[in-house]
């Protein structure tokens, strides 16, 4: 690992404007920075947002278990739960058809000059995580740990060989982008 | 090169293969994942501290996720400047305020459109951080990861987004 670059902050805050600068390029280039793509896929007309996701996951799943079996990254799966994932999801999924943006694709539409993104979504955004982190101490003991599981990832939860798993996901993955041109979608 | 980089939308499996070679030099030369909603905590800690002052940073909320420009909030501001250089490079940049999908459906005016913005936005902003994380937090870096969370978090953004979308354009839009 390069703990040592790791470790720069000011470096790392150029590197992060950086690979910002590139990840929001990319987005507005997959049209997914447009409300209008955004939400003919969770109308099921137009599978631009699947396919991007789809194919950004197993290119970088190959590639970051690469680089972590030859020792040059960790992996940090993040902790849940089901009173976090599920009952947060479906949240999430509610803002993701209002607002028809999610918070990297509504920064990025404020940059193509959507400026319904800026003083509705950007804003409401802040105004949204503010009120989550006042509820945040009456709830973090009690609905966010329902059905706790922790940072586990599926070669530890089936204890198997994580190359059998990425070789199994990626497959599912190429079958499923397979189907969706085959549909014609 | 110049050409490439002036077309208005590429291919979503090269932008989603891009995406994903990102991602191999996020964990190479960060130890990060790409992620955008942590920045919005931030920057919501950060507004707060302007009208009470630093004891904002005493909340428990703000202890596990400072309110302080870190990595993945510079990201969030590069993600503004590279989606602009996209659209200035292929001449699409216009200040806009209603999307043509919903002007078609619930009209142009765009105050209606705001306000609807808004409240999906304040949805946004608190189940994203109800979640721990976002479309790209946990849709692209926690699945890409094999993480259980993520996998859960993603089909459910899904599930909800499908049911939510359908109810606003078949229902109140039809």
């Amino acid at each position: 690992m390069l703990t040592n670059l790791h470790s720069k902050k000011g470096v790392q805050l150029v590197l992060g404007l950086f690979t910002g600068i590139i990840f929001g390029f990319l987005l507005q280039k997959g049209g997914v920075t447009e409300y209008d793509i955004i939400l003919k896929q969770l109308l099921l007309r137009d599978f631009t947002v699947l396919k991007i996701m789809l194919t950004a996951v197993v290119t970088g799943m190959i590639g970051v278990y690469f680089l972590k079996g030859l020792g040059l990254a960790k992996l940090h799966p993040k902790a849940g739960s089901v009173g976090m994932n599920v009952i947060g999801g479906l949240l999430f999924g509610v803002g993701f058809a209002t607002l028809g943006l999610c918070p990297g694709t509504a920064m990025g539409a404020v940059g193509s000059g959507y400026m319904d993104a800026l003083f509705g979504g950007m804003l409401g955004m802040v105004v949204g995580a503010g009120i989550f982190a006042a509820i945040y101490p009456k709830i973090s003991k009690t609905i966010l740990q329902k059905g706790y599981f922790g940072d586990i990832t599926f070669p530890e939860l089936l204890k198997l060989n994580p190359w059998i798993l990425v070789i199994i996901f990626s497959a599912l993955i190429i079958l499923i982008l397979y189907l969706l041109e085959k549909a014609g979608l | 090169m110049l050409e490439w980089l002036q077309m208005e939308q590429w291919s979503p499996y090269a932008v989603g293969i891009g995406i994903g070679i990102l991602s191999w030099f996020s964990f190479l030369v960060s130890d990060k994942h790409l992620s955008c909603s942590t920045a919005i905590a931030r920057t919501s800690g950060m507004a707060e501290k302007l009208f009470r002052g630093k004891k904002v940073e005493t909340k428990e909320y703000y202890k596990k996720f400072p309110p302080k420009v870190q990595w993945d909030w510079m990201l969030l501001v590069g993600v503004l400047i590279g989606a602009f250089l996209s659209t200035l490079l292929s001449g699409s940049f216009e200040l806009r305020w209603v999307p043509s999908l919903w002007a078609a459906t619930f009209g142009t005016a765009p105050l209606p459109h705001l306000a609807v913005a808004f409240i999906g936005g304040i949805f946004m902003g608190f189940a994203s951080r109800w979640a721990n994380g976002c479309t790209s937090g946990h849709g692209i870096s926690g699945t890409l990861q094999l993480a259980v969370s993520s996998w859960i978090s993603v089909i459910f953004f899904f599930v909800g987004g499908i049911a939510a979308a359908m109810l606003i354009y078949y229902v109140f839009g039809g």
